[in-house]
């Protein structure tokens, strides 16, 4: 109490308002228990952002000591069970080359994997039952198994499910990176020049139609977007590209792409609005057109937050997950054709994940999988966020 | 500068440029939504709506995923929107704009906002499936298996995280378009801080908490990768009686019927049905959602 009102006593005058601020007078329980236990609800979002890196990390822990006695869930019978529903593709070449058309049923191999995850629900509960009961029994079997992994880690075969498994995550990288690549080449230039439109050109009607339709691409579910890929857009690029995989990373790149726009757009549109006035009245002051204008003095002021929008258009396609499973083709194949399928880190995720036996090392590498995009989306949004933020109200600010 | 022919045409044609990549993305939108349209219109019924599916999914309707998509997000915004609105007051009544703590917040929901849906996935499972849920059956059942496995609880939850940062742009942007004059003179007539901020500010920023809601929801209904493995079912014949049932959704199920059913183009009219539903449902509540943030901007305004 007597803090509180030295506290008073140092400034009872509102800086912002100019008003006396009779708040600071009086102690009253309720306020400060109402002030205590806000304060602590606003930080649950820095908490679970530790715990979401905590928990990953955890899971994907066990991979790197194969000699701690972490419980692994090898027991015999639970690597029988893994075995039989994975009997189709025990084999490299059979995976890669199926290239899962996705849709097409005529495909043997595709045809396989269906059958195989049809009915999942009830095959995924009692596999979790069961390995859960071994999970408490633990055997150190794993150990081995975690050794052999870490080695194939760097490797370009992504088998995770046969005699020897490898877990290539290279191949995973490098087909994440291509499709990246894919779809920002496709989403950046024309969100980029959208927004320039909309914050140079428009006229107020037509800024008033095309902001609320974006932010309505904004709403679209990914697998909405997904589905349209799988559907309608793969038919219809393989028609005019003539192509023979139908699902490939160029159809999944343009679905993520038109997933970005709104990102790229939006972040866009803002740094452009944010370019003080005075630039573009002294641009046109000179003489410059307005096309002059909007090229070369607004655009090149806003470059650090363009920067920033790109940025996060790639952090969003990087762990799309629902339009990667769809429209892709999933398979690990590492070729530069941008025509081939691939398969994301993130979509082998969504993919896998429904299917391992919890707490061996194929469910540990997912969750390395995890992590690594995790470090990634966050090291992008900090990079996005401190370092282009400094720079762009530097140039603004005129420093 | 004297303007010439050249520099003329030049802007035109750059003008047109940027013009034309803006029509290129409303006429991507006005595809989209076209093709889905049309494909799933004739599907749509009372009979699509309200019905179980039947003959292994390649008949009937997707009442138990509509049912499921709102358990969904009902448990989710009981969840996400208080947590999200008192941030969302911390942020803009008592945090100071420049302390580090506040700095440290926004980052933290800038930073909740990009992380990859499946990611949220993966926290779902190895925490609340594989820690709570294990802790919890350990604790109450005696170790039986009942929580530490997939449900719509831990889905919901899961998906509270993820409609986190949406909720708490959305309130904050309301909070702070209630004019400071209003509080000023809610603290001259002797009301407290707190006093002020539940009788002034929430009252008078209730179409943000709204709009923030609405959003979530959209957001939630949509977002597939979450709940791939914490709790959504390919088929379950039972509406989800119990947070600890599995449950049908559906974004998942387009998922699976596209991807994973043995005769996609037998179920290619319920495929279009579905991704049609959620479409409108996700449209009505963005629309919605954009007219009630245009109203509280114009309120700014004037």
């Amino acid at each position: 109490m007597a803090k509180k009102t030295k506290k008073g006593k140092k400034s009872i005058i509102d800086s912002e308002t100019g008003l006396i601020d009779i708040t600071r007078k009086k102690f009253r329980w309720s306020d400060y228990l109402a002030e205590k236990l806000i304060k602590g609800v606003a930080f649950l979002s820095i908490t679970i952002i530790a715990l979401i890196f905590f928990f990953v990390f955890r899971e994907a822990f066990p991979i790197f000591t194969p000699d701690k006695s972490q419980p692994k869930t090898e027991a015999t019978n639970t690597k029988d069970l893994v075995q039989e529903t994975y009997g189709e593709i025990v084999d490299n070449s059979a995976n890669s080359n199926a290239q899962e058309t996705y849709g097409e049923v005529t495909d043997p191999a595709n045809s396989a994997e269906v059958q195989e995850t049809y009915g999942e629900v009830v095959d995924t509960t009692t596999q979790n039952k069961t390995s859960e009961k071994i999970y408490q029994v633990s055997s150190g079997s794993g150990a081995d198994e975690n050794r052999a992994a870490l080695k194939t880690l760097l490797g370009k075969e992504w088998v995770p499910v046969s005699e020897k498994p490898r877990y290539g995550i290279l191949a995973l990288i490098i087909g994440t990176f291509k499709i990246t690549i894919i779809s920002i080449l496709f989403a950046a230039p024309i969100a980029i020049l959208a927004a320039l439109y909309t914050a140079s050109f428009a006229g107020k009607r037509m800024k008033e139609f095309i902001k609320p339709a974006i932010e309505l691409l904004a709403g679209f579910p990914s697998v909405v977007i997904g589905f349209f890929a799988l559907m309608v857009l793969a038919t219809f690029l393989q028609n005019i590209f003539q192509y023979d995989t139908r699902l490939n990373a160029f159809v999944g790149g343009i679905a993520m792409g038109i997933a970005a726009i709104p990102i790229i757009f939006t972040i866009t549109e803002d740094a452009l609005t944010a370019v003080p006035k005075t630039y573009n009245e002294a641009s046109l002051a000179l003489g410059a057109s307005k096309w002059q204008t909007a090229f070369f003095v607004i655009l090149p002021a806003a470059t650090p937050g363009i920067f920033a929008a790109i940025l996060l258009g790639i952090g969003r396609v990087f762990g799309e997950t629902m339009i990667a499973l769809m429209a892709t083709g999933n398979a690990p194949l590492i070729g530069a054709n941008p025509f081939e399928s691939v398969r994301t880190l993130a979509a082998t995720i969504g993919a896998e994940m429904a299917e391992v036996v919890f707490g061996d090392t194929h469910y540990n590498v997912l969750f390395l999988i995890g992590s690594l995009l995790f470090v990634f989306t966050f090291a992008i949004n900090a990079i996005a966020e401190f370092y282009v933020k400094g720079k762009l109200m530097k140039r603004i600010q005129g420093k | 500068m004297i303007k010439n022919k050249k520099d003329n045409i030049k802007g035109i044609l750059i003008e047109g440029l940027t013009l034309s990549s803006a029509l290129l993305i409303i006429a991507i939108i006005l595809t989209m939504i076209t093709v889905i349209v049309i494909g799933g219109k004739s599907q749509i019924s009372w009979e699509f709506l309200t019905s179980f599916p039947r003959d292994g999914m390649t008949k009937g309707g997707i009442f138990p995923a509509i049912y499921g998509t709102a358990l969904l997000v009902i448990i989710m915004s009981v969840a996400a929107v208080p947590f999200g609105t008192i941030t969302a007051i911390y942020l803009t009544e008592y945090a100071n704009e420049n302390s580090i703590i506040a700095k440290t917040i926004r980052f933290a929901v800038r930073t909740l906002a990009v992380i990859p849906s499946i990611i949220y996935g993966l926290f779902g499972l190895g925490f609340f499936i594989k820690f709570v849920g294990v802790q919890m059956d350990n604790v109450f059942m005696g170790g039986q298996l009942k929580w530490g496995q997939p449900n719509i609880l831990w889905a919901s939850l899961t998906m509270a995280l993820l409609t986190l940062p949406v909720v708490i742009v959305s309130v904050e942007e309301a909070l702070k378009t209630v004019p400071k004059e209003l509080r000023a003179a809610s603290l001259a007539l002797g009301a407290t801080k707190w006093q002020t901020i539940w009788k002034v500010v929430i009252p008078g920023s209730i179409s943000g908490i709204m709009t923030g809601t609405i959003l979530a929801v959209s957001r939630g209904a949509g977002e597939v990768a979450p709940i791939l493995f914490t709790g959504a079912a390919y088929y379950v014949a039972t509406l989800p009686g119990s947070f600890a049932d599995q449950f049908m959704v559906l974004g998942y199920h387009i998922y699976v019927m596209t991807t994973q059913s043995a005769n996609v183009d037998q179920t290619l009219p319920i495929q279009f049905g579905t991704t049609l539903v959620l479409l409108a449902l996700t449209f009505i509540l963005n629309i919605s959602a954009i007219v009630l943030r245009y109203r509280i901007r114009k309120k700014k305004i004037g």
